[in-house]
């Protein structure tokens, strides 16, 4: 309880921490920011409304508590652009974005476990060499390059998918199936890469355990060791570095919304920067790494409680 | 500190491992390309020419040419020199000011160690590509910005295992003579404990190298980067999209450059931490 506690209490200097680096990225824009924002055309009227709309005149310090108290009552500011309040549009784009990390996680999850657990059982194997060279090759590519090569076969050549856009699921399933299976491909064969990695890893520690040993001495079938006694125990490691990839998916979604179109948080993100909309670059930013905070925190957790040892400790 | 003979022997024991004999190759091609680029084409990255637009691989252009008619072959090498170039001085300069607050806050321990790690796990709660973003959007899309931007996320990956080392190191016996033996803190920093943490922090230095060129491909990707005329291979696949269904070779050399010197970098920096990181 006490490794809990102390955990859940070490998320806040971070998201503090957060808060003060969001803000600060945004000062740190050479020149005035409304300058910046309106153009060098603008007229000397609209560049004093929007200064003092955005209390501009006063001290950076003075600015950063009113900022961060607004933020407090979940206020992020309006968007340049639109008008409309960040937060909403966080929030709407955070829908999409979440779609797609859970349809990534699921492509990468039923690749890498049964892929990894293969390599182990069969060490030193053609398979064993087959997953490593893979998943190696998987850390390596870059995830626009598959994107544009997945478009190019799957949607353009053979037509099976569309090649950009999003269709909420609740008003067509099979539209947003089809508009979400090469996005989520991108996105999950690096996240497989890495937890094929990690389960082969991990399997190995725990077929040379003696439990396994034991059970295989008794007579067990050595599929069932396999699959029943190691993965159990090997998917408790497993766990932790999907959950720390979740958080690191954030990254990728960036790069694979803008190739598909996707408008989630990554698209918002860097469609606000052309757009020179910062309030919402900066609430976007914070809103991702804040989610990225609770995943990793989530991740850390549930660790604690899978694995009995941390629990006994705590 | 690792001495002449020794890094010799790192190296031959690198080449005989024929795994990171493969990766050293790749990232070696990379030097060559970047180092000799200009002198392996007879083309400038940059001349266009409009009675060759979008042709495709032959005997004059070997890669083929884009939508001006620009040798694709030429700007991969230039493109090269640029990755390389962000890589190499990114990761320094993570190194640079990563390695001294690792060491300090390893060393010092306390107030000093929750302080410097805590600003460290704020840089790191950011996702990379996401800070980078933000660090471009605020100063402006440039090389040296770029630069800027990767070296910042790559530095608290860098303190941290500098830390975890120095903590190490700084248990061990002959440390703790060299304190009893009242030699400074900074002496016995710089002497003792920095000479042996430095083997992890090589190796997560080589490993990041592949990630810094990633995230370098995909700021250029996404127009927040490397600006043109200065071709790169993240900006070079941006420019392919419009033409994918016409001029697939667009598509595919610089794609296949990013991901063979990635590839030589993760299996070199693999095979680094195999003989240099005994724990792995």
């Amino acid at each position: 309880m006490k490794l809990i506690v102390t955990r859940v209490l070490s998320v806040i200097p971070v998201l503090f921490g957060l808060c003060v680096l969001s803000y600060t990225l945004l000062a740190m824009i050479p020149g005035d920011p409304i300058t910046a924002m309106l153009g060098m055309d603008a007229t000397p009227e609209a560049i004093a409304a929007l200064r003092a709309k955005f209390a501009l005149d006063e001290p950076l310090p003075l600015r950063f508590i009113s900022w961060f108290g607004h933020l407090l009552i979940g206020d992020l500011g309006r968007s340049i652009q639109s008008g409309r309040p960040v937060l909403s549009m966080v929030m709407t784009a955070m829908v999409p974005t979440m779609q797609l990390g859970l349809a990534a996680l699921l492509i990468s999850l039923v690749i890498a476990i049964p892929a990894g657990v293969i390599s182990a059982a069969r060490r030193n194997s053609v398979a064993d060499y087959s997953v490593s060279l893979i998943s190696l090759a998987g850390l390596s590519l870059p995830s626009f390059w598959l994107a544009i090569l997945l478009v190019l076969f799957l949607s353009i050549r053979l037509q099976i998918f569309p090649s950009s856009g999003y269709v909420p699921i609740g008003e067509d399933p099979v539209g947003a199936l089809r508009h979400i299976t090469l996005p989520a491909i991108t996105l999950g064969v690096a996240m497989a890469a890495s937890t094929m990695r990690m389960t082969r890893a991990a399997m190995l520690d725990v077929l040379n355990a003696d439990y396994i040993r034991t059970a295989r001495a008794k007579g067990l079938p050595f599929r069932r060791v396999v699959w029943k006694h190691a993965l159990r125990n090997a998917l408790i490691p497993v766990t932790t570095l999907v959950g720390l990839q979740l958080g690191q998916l954030m990254g990728g979604v960036v790069v694979t919304e803008t190739v598909f179109a996707w408008p989630g948080i990554g698209k918002l993100t860097v469609d606000a920067i052309f757009a020179r909309d910062y309030p919402v670059v900066q609430g976007a930013i914070l809103a991702s790494a804040v989610l990225f905070v609770f995943i990793n925190l989530a991740t850390d957790l549930l660790y604690a409680t899978l694995d009995p040892r941390l629990r006994k400790r705590a | 500190m690792t001495t002449a003979p020794a890094s010799h022997s790192l190296i031959r024991r690198l080449v005989e491992d024929s795994r990171s004999a493969f990766g050293m190759a790749l990232v070696s091609i990379l030097v060559l390309a970047a180092v000799f680029g200009p002198v392996l084409s007879s083309y400038a990255p940059d001349a266009a020419d409009f009675m060759a637009t979008l042709a495709p691989p032959s005997a004059d252009h070997f890669l083929g040419t884009d939508d001006l008619g620009r040798d694709v072959l030429s700007r991969i090498l230039s493109g090269a020199r640029v990755s390389l170039l962000v890589g190499v001085i990114s990761v320094g300069g993570a190194v640079l000011v990563g390695l001294p607050i690792g060491l300090v806050a390893g060393y010092l321990g306390g107030r000093t160690d929750a302080v410097l790690m805590r600003c460290m796990d704020v840089l790191l709660a950011f996702p990379g590509i996401l800070l980078a973003l933000g660090i471009t959007a605020a100063l402006g899309a440039s090389l040296t910005n770029t630069i800027i931007a990767i070296a910042v996320i790559n530095t608290p990956t860098i303190a941290r295992v500098t830390r975890a080392q120095t903590m190490l190191v700084s248990s061990l016996d002959y440390v703790k003579a060299n304190r009893a033996l009242g030699f400074s803190n900074l002496t016995i920093m710089t002497r003792s404990v920095l000479p042996n943490a430095l083997s992890p922090v090589l190796v997560q230095a080589s490993l990041l190298l592949a990630s810094s060129i990633i995230t370098e491909s995909y700021l250029s990707f996404l127009g927040l980067g490397v600006q043109p005329p200065t071709p790169t291979w993240g900006s070079m696949l941006r420019d392919a999209i419009s033409f994918i269904d016409q001029a697939t070779w667009l598509a595919w050399f610089p794609g296949a450059a990013i991901f063979l010197t990635v590839l030589g970098f993760n299996i070199f920096g693999d095979g680094l931490r195999d003989r240099l990181d005994p724990r792995d």
